[in-house]
């Protein structure tokens, strides 16, 4: 009997050990690959300033990223608009307040949903296809190749994506905005008979200058995150990975990507409201 | 011209280079013989400062690389030609874009001095009318002849062939090796070759090293190499030499094929 209990003793003690051995392994890696993406990050920042910047290849990035996402962005943020009219609209009725769905709409859209949906689009679409881009890169020994030759592949590859991430998404979430205050009028004006020209009255009674700064410091702050996501999962991947790595890093990239994009918020909205006191 | 000093090399516990040495004299092409994992690849990256080495020294000519700084690394890097295992070709541009690759980047040369500089060096490698072709478009041997191509373009003092027949049929494979020997006639270029292949190895190699378990096991000449009585050489000389080396009256290789 004893000898069984110590038994079962040695068996837990020893499950204990590896769970907590366990922990300790997923935390030393998640500790270290946010280090690597953090070194990664910095030497982008130095490497931004350092000339010359090859304008064409941001040129074509800014093309990729920009112009090849502004259909998917603006239909994206139109039946957001038309969802948050629609669901503002029931909500605020029995409180006989349904005047104030042209505010529901533009606040949310300008100062939260507008930057997010459009992040959320960007790191599915961009951040992904950045990753898979990077990881075939590194697999195929091109980026090995690229350093041979002389050239620094983050100053090559990271920068143009990096910028043009940057510079974009804040260009993409006026369009997704607009969009969405687009869809938000839609939605009330044809289905619950609001008039329309109150609706717009009072978006525009609404909106401050604020509000459109919050959004576009947002949008700037996800993009340079789904741009530094996407290309450290490109770049970490082994070279012995495999297709199987790519595809591996390809679907983290995105995840870590849409994690980060709301941890961010987070960050965001307590310094922004909470601590600078924004509207 | 290049020296390597005692060299080791590590990946977590796994030793891949215990306290190499190598010298490969300016003009010789250097053939660096091996099974597989013996880290003759990974000799290749660090001689090409892509990866950095745990201890030792590797010298190009009177410059030690491990006290380089990127930028100046860079400019040396600009000596080094490499031909990759798998050509390393940019999927995203045209051949002519890869071979313009370096003139593009650390020159200020016309577009029309570019492109006569990639017709040359396409001549050079017996590739003519592929300029706008994609590397998908290319087969294997293709893809080497350009990626050596590119290799050349910026007239290298050395170039670094990791594997440059791996993956391809016989009769390529000694298409490559002609190409090999007859750029090292023409340019009297400083090569080093990494292979397992030993109709490779033999057809181009005026120097050849054997390395096992991280160290150098055997130098010499190919003449010599097949002199060497030593039992891992020899087997791996015979499993793949050519006929012409097998049928040599040679009293040691003839003990070893009795084994």
């Amino acid at each position: 009997m004893n000898r069984e209990s110590e038994t079962h003793e040695s068996n837990e003690g020893f499950r204990s050990h590896l769970i907590l051995n366990r922990i300790k392994v997923r935390l030393h890696t998640v500790l270290s690959e946010t280090g690597q993406a953090f070194t990664l990050f910095f030497q982008t920042l130095v490497q931004i300033f350092r000339p010359p910047l090859q304008f064409d290849l941001l040129v074509k990035q800014l093309l990729l990223i920009g112009v090849n996402s502004l259909a998917v962005v603006m239909v994206s943020g139109f039946f957001t608009g038309m969802v948050l009219g629609v669901q503002g609209y029931i909500q605020l009725k029995p409180y006989a307040v349904e005047g104030s769905v042209a505010r529901f709409v533009c606040v949310s859209i300008v100062k939260e949903l507008g930057p997010m949906i459009t992040a959320f689009v960007l790191a599915g679409r961009i951040g992904a296809s950045i990753t898979a881009e990077l990881s075939t890169m590194k697999v195929t020994e091109q980026i090995d190749a690229l350093e041979v030759m002389g050239t620094n592949p983050v100053k090559y590859l990271v920068v143009p994506r990096f910028l043009a991430c940057t510079i974009m998404l804040p260009t993409l979430t006026i369009f997704s905005t607009f969009a969405g205050i687009g869809g938000g009028f839609t939605a009330v004006v044809t289905l619950f008979d609001v008039n329309g020209s109150f609706f717009l009255l009072e978006a525009q009674k609404n909106l401050y200058v604020g509000s459109v700064l919050i959004s576009l410091i947002k949008a700037t702050s996800f993009g340079m995150a789904i741009a530094a996501v996407g290309c450290y999962k490109g770049f970490s991947i082994s070279t012995a990975g495999g297709a199987e790595g790519v595809g591996t890093a390809t679907t983290g990239s995105a995840v870590i990507s849409l994690i980060t994009i709301l941890i961010l918020d987070f960050v965001l909205n307590h310094i922004l409201f909470n601590i600078l006191g924004l509207v | 011209m290049i020296s390597v000093k005692n060299v080791s090399k590590s990946f977590g516990s796994k030793k891949v280079l215990d306290g190499l040495d190598l010298e490969v004299p300016r003009g010789e092409t250097v053939v660096i013989m091996g099974r597989s994992g013996t880290g003759k690849s990974v000799l290749l990256k660090l001689i090409a400062g892509l990866i950095p080495f745990d201890s030792g020294e590797i010298w190009f000519d009177d410059t030690e690389i491990s006290t380089l700084k990127t930028k100046e690394m860079n400019s040396l890097r600009q000596k080094i030609g490499m031909l990759f295992q798998s050509a390393a070709l940019f999927d995203s541009m045209t051949v002519a874009e890869n071979v313009a690759f370096m003139l593009n980047q650390h020159t200020n040369y016309t577009k029309q001095e570019m492109l006569k500089i990639v017709d040359e060096k396409l001549e050079l490698v017996d590739l003519e009318g592929v300029q706008n072709l994609r590397p998908a478009e290319l087969s294997g041997g293709m893809r080497k002849r350009v990626g050596l191509a590119r290799a050349l373009a910026f007239n290298p003092d050395v170039i670094l062939y990791d594997e440059p027949t791996t993956g391809l049929d016989p009769v390529t494979c000694t298409e490559i090796n002609q190409l090999i020997s007859d750029l090292h006639e023409r340019l009297q270029v400083t090569s080093i070759v990494v292979t397992h292949d030993m109709h490779s190895a033999f057809s181009v190699g005026t120097l050849m090293v054997m390395i096992h378990e991280g160290r150098q096991l055997a130098h010499g000449t190919p003449d010599e190499i097949i002199n060497i009585d030593d039992p891992i050489l020899q087997q791996f000389v015979l499993f793949g030499a050519p006929d012409q080396i097998l049928k040599m009256e040679n009293p040691i290789l003839k003990a070893y094929i009795g084994r």
